[in-house]
């Protein structure tokens, strides 16, 4: 036991000289990342954990960050938020992480954010869009747009692109994301002068959804948006076609995977969701960085992959223009972050640390993805 | 009319296939007194491990009759052989022991299945597309009622499988002493049956059908996680108390009811409160029967 | 006077202890450590509540985080509404703060506790006619339909979730709540009338010949039961998350803290809390193992099954030297 503490003491000590923080010794530095690895949003978090070590691979085959490399530590939150405030707890007290990179789920996010807070720990969630998390605190930022913006930009694509007059909107119940997104589209194509004609609901754990495709189809909408995940998403779809509803979907980021397109197939189109990039984007950072993804994991980088390997290039470009690893240094060149070059789009941190960027309209077609309009924020 | 009629169609695809599931919670029930609460994840390796074999055999690239009763025959002998180790190593050391400690095993043994098949190395968490082993086409059409090939063989399918169940429990030897077992243990051990295989077979029977279900899910709901399994498990698990549990018509009547139940209460009641009035309606009908549907009253000995 | 200081000696020297400890943990104990010790407190008074329901009276209940949530969620509209901007319109500061906000707490975790009796009565008096699985699917549904119905309630955030201000449920508030639940359970079970819960448990029939009101045994069980799942909730709501949706309350959760009820030994207390303590650590120690955690966790909870059937206490008790050995039960054949 005393030997143990003296290591520590002397790893402690070294840290203080080389990369700042206690914990790592000289030549590390130490970021931390929390996200689900088990329960119900497993597949999501794996994507956004791909995603940040490849992140985190460039940036130490570059050379690393500070004259030290990056070391990451990940923990599992098993999907619960309140396993999300003991993993952080654990990365802030235990292992001494420079900064916090997650969650993918809003509400996983929301329930940590206060420990980082407390601990003036700099946290960059990639992809959490309800608006109540940045109102945790001021080292709370985010990378990627929020509900509100997603769903009003979605509605006036629906009213003005699409001409449509009419909607039906399906909205997961069980999904904090899904809730929010379908109460900001319905707000803002009531305000263009469209018609909610169909209000219907499903929860996550559900397969069969064809008793409330049945009642859109009564209800003739001329659009269906669906801001689900792609789990069921694809579900709804291949039901709706079946139902003889041709109508076009309109959905969310959460419709990005190539699972949507590898069981979806014809039924998926059309389909118009906003999205974070698009994978046809010509852009040479885009295009690396969809190329290393395949070949590293075998699939096209969905859209928690993109948001999440751009949140990490956005806490790693801090760091570096910060020149410390102190937190409240962190904090404010995360908070200074202007036009950085994301594979996303250009993102900068507003006034309430939300990223204001762009957002692209994407469209199925022929089993891809293909783009259709930007939406300045 | 056309609309209620859709309902029901789905009503009854959805419930066959609950009533595959239940049927294997009923008959281990009935043997042993034990919630297998591992079999919903049975069923889902009976999706997930077809979808492999219909990739490694090529099936999945083209509908075909053989391929389907290929992959569904596959998928029977899988879970059979996987039902039947779970017998062997978690279950069968806790014959005697209290049935609460049983449960609690088969809680673990879900969860083992469960973690596992999330690692990278096995399936992996991201939902996997099922192929499609036949063409889905519309059969039948009614003004707006449609009717799919895929719904009419999900239902004979279930429906096959449950009469031989039926004919196998009634008409062969083994189903006899399955009877026997169900009905009391020990004196059926002193008449000279086998208890303990008899329990095995019950298993690897209960988890074939179990992975025939699985294909079907496969079918009608072309998307399948290793977390698939929790919520079908758990509906199939009610359909089986709802009806009687132990008792296999009773598990029967049960899936179709659940399947009816949440498929009209969705169309015509709320779609945001369908779980909840489901289970609204299971409740006032165990309120009003304890034992369930068809369930055989317990008779309390002094 | 002097008879309720003698008997109540102890349990008043074991809350100061964990006042003290409260404090001395605040200020000089790792926070992470901290918020296992809280998260080990709060599943210690769900798993020893549960154990009176399914171990001690042989009811099988799978509906405990369905009145776990009514008991926070009835803490969290009392604190967002009233509560909260009360206490922040106060301002105060130093020890007063202190007090103030200890005795907050206090009637925060009794509105959730009573709130979530209300709900386990008008639950359990129809349900418990029923018997064993057929009451475990029932108690099921209701769980369901509790966290359905504030997923769909905007007011309280719906799916979305709340936001809970202050006050915290720190280490102090936690344990005195879980020693009082233990103390309190332990009593009543072992008290003369509390030998009708055993009895229940044993053989229900029986019970009712020998005159034992059984209905009236059960109800007591299960309102006490849901009780603190409600008091435990409303710590859970309070801790330092701050922050509840109702998914945290599924049947998943229930199923969770039945098994930690069948580890520890059905009917044992002194087994659900070390369970309670076993189960919310293990993830924790097992860390290191990654993305194979839970595999591991699986595995030991199959493992520890096996070799020990009856549970890691079985239906003994740990004896304190002052009490006297509780009432032997036989085991069920």
């Amino acid at each position: 036991m005393k030997i143990k503490e003296m290591l520590l003491l002397a790893a402690a000590g070294l840290g203080l000289i080389g990369c700042g923080k206690p914990g790592g010794d000289a030549n590390t530095l130490l970021i931390g990342e929390y996200v689900s690895l088990s329960g119900n949003t497993a597949t999501f978090g794996q994507s956004m954990r791909n995603a940040i070590d490849i992140a985190v691979d460039e940036v130490n085959g570059g050379g690393g960050l500070l004259g030290c490399q990056i070391k990451l530590i990940v923990e599992d939150d098993q999907s619960k938020p309140e396993q999300a405030v003991t993993a952080v707890l654990k990365l802030i007290q235990r292992d001494r992480v420079t900064a916090i990179l997650g969650e993918v789920t809003s509400s996983c996010s929301i329930a940590a954010a206060p420990i980082c807070q407390q601990n003036r720990i700099p946290m960059v969630s990639p992809s959490s869009t309800s608006p109540e998390l940045t109102r945790k605190g001021d080292y709370i930022f985010r990378t990627c747009f929020i509900d509100p913006f997603q769903g009003a930009a979605m509605a006036r694509f629906a009213s003005q692109s699409l001409k449509a007059k009419t909607a039906a909107v399906f909205t997961d119940r069980k999904q904090d994301y899904s809730v929010g997104l379908a109460q900001f589209f319905k707000q803002t194509f009531q305000e263009t002068g469209g018609k909610i004609v169909a209000d219907e609901a499903y929860q996550s754990d559900d397969s069969e959804f064809r008793p409330q495709l049945t009642a859109i189809r009564a209800a003739k909408p001329e659009v269906i948006f669906v801001p689900g995940y792609y789990t069921q998403c694809v579900l709804i779809a291949k039901q709706a076609r079946e139902l003889g509803l041709t109508q076009p979907f309109l959905g969310g980021d959460g419709w990005d995977s190539d699972v949507t397109l590898k069981s979806g197939g014809k039924a998926v189109e059309p389909c118009y969701f906003s999205n974070h990039y698009s994978p046809e984007d010509p852009r040479p950072e885009v295009q690396a960085f969809v190329e290393k993804y395949r070949k590293r994991f075998g699939v096209t980088p969905d859209a928690l992959a993109v948001t999440g390997y751009d949140g990490a290039h956005v806490l790693f470009d801090a760091i570096r223009r910060a020149n410390s690893t102190d937190g409240a240094a962190i904090r404010d060149a995360l908070a200074q972050t202007r036009d950085f070059k994301g594979v996303s789009s250009r993102i900068t941190i507003d006034a309430n640390r939300n990223a204001s960027k762009e957002l692209v309209v994407l469209k199925i077609e022929d089993g891809k993805f293909k783009f259709v309009e930007s939406v300045k924020p | 009319m056309e609309s209620f009629l859709q309902q029901i169609l789905q009503g009854l695809k959805l419930g066959g296939i609950y009533a595959l599931i239940a049927l294997g919670y009923t008959m281990v029930y009935g043997v042993l007194r034990l919630i297998n609460f591992a079999h919903g994840d049975v069923f889902m390796l009976g999706a997930m491990l077809s979808i492999y074999f219909a990739r490694w055999t090529g099936f999945g690239n083209q509908p075909s009759w053989l391929g389907l009763g290929a992959t569904l025959l596959f998928a029977m002998a899988v879970c059979g052989a996987i039902g039947g180790v779970i017998e062997r190593v978690a279950y069968r050391p806790l014959r005697n022991a209290p049935r609460l400690s049983l449960l609690i095993a088969a809680i673990g043994v879900s969860l083992l299945i469960e973690n596992v098949g999330q690692l990278r190395q096995v399936f992996g968490p991201t939902p996997q597309p099922f192929p499609a082993l036949i063409q889905t086409k519309t059969v039948a059409q009614w003004g707006s009622l449609t009717v799919s090939n895929v719904e009419i063989l999900v239902l004979l399918v279930a429906l096959g499988l449950m009469a031989g169940l039926h004919v196998f429990v009634h008409h062969t030897r083994f189903g006899l002493a399955m009877r026997a077992v169900a009905h009391d243990h020990q004196t059926a051990g002193l008449m000279g049956i086998p208890a303990g295989k008899v329990i095995f077979g019950t298993f690897v029977l209960g988890s074939a059908l179990a992975g025939a279900a699985g294909v079907l899910w496969g079918l009608s709901y072309p998307v399948i996680n290793p977390m698939t399994g929790f919520v079908p498990g758990i509906k199939a698990f009610v359909a089986a108390v709802l009806g009687g549990v132990g008792s296999i018509p009773g598990a029967l009547l049960g899936g179709f009811l659940i399947g009816e139940a949440e498929s009209l209460t969705a169309f015509y009641l709320s779609s945001t409160y369908k779980d909840a009035i489901a289970f609204v309606i299971l409740i006032l009908v165990l309120l009003a029967r304890p034992t369930g549907l068809l369930g055989r009253k317990e008779v309390e000995k002094v | 006077m002097k008879v309720f200081w003698q008997n109540n000696m102890a349990l008043l020297v074991v809350l100061l202890v964990v006042a003290a400890a409260g404090f001395g943990f605040q200020r000089h104990l790792d926070p992470y450590y901290y918020k296992i010790l809280v998260d080990v407190g709060i599943a210690i008074i769900l798993v020893v509540s549960l154990n009176l329901i399914n171990g001690i009276t042989g009811q099988f209940s799978l509906g405990h985080a369905g009145f776990m949530a009514v008991g926070a969620y009835a803490s969290a509209a009392l604190s967002v509404l009233a509560a909260g901007p009360w206490l922040n319109g106060l301002a105060l500061g130093g020890a007063q703060k202190m007090v103030v906000e200890f005795v907050a707490l206090g009637v925060i975790v009794i509105v959730g506790g009573v709130a979530a009796a209300l709900a386990g009565f008008v639950v359990g008096m129809p349900a418990l006619r029923l018997r064993g699985d057929y009451l475990a699917i029932a108690t099921l549904g209701f769980g369901e339909i509790i966290r359905i119905v504030f997923q769909n309630t905007e007011q309280l955030g719906g799916a979305r979730g709340i936001s809970i201000p202050p006050p915290r449920s720190d280490f102090t508030g936690v344990y005195v709540c879980a020693v009082l639940c233990v103390a309190f359970i332990w009593r009543l079970v072992h008290s003369v009338k509390g030998k009708s819960f055993f009895a229940i448990r044993e053989d229900e029939f029986a019970a009712a010949t020998v005159g034992i009101d059984t209905t009236k045994y059960k109800v007591i069980a299960f309102v006490l039961g849901s009780f603190f799942a409600g008091v435990a909730g409303a710590l859970f709501a309070h801790s330092a998350t701050g922050y509840i949706t109702p998914a945290q309350f599924d049947a998943v959760k229930s199923i969770e803290l039945v098994v930690m009820v069948v580890l520890g030994g059905l009917g044992s207390i002194s087994g659900s809390i070390i369970a309670a303590a076993a189960l919310t650590l293990l993830p924790e120690i097992l860390r290191g193992f990654a993305e194979y955690r839970l595999v591991v966790y699986s595995l030991l909870l199959v493992l520890v099954m096996l070799t020990r059937p009856q549970g890691l206490m079985g239906m003994k008790e740990i004896k304190l030297p002052w009490h006297r050995q509780p009432y032997q039960h036989k085991p069920v054949a």
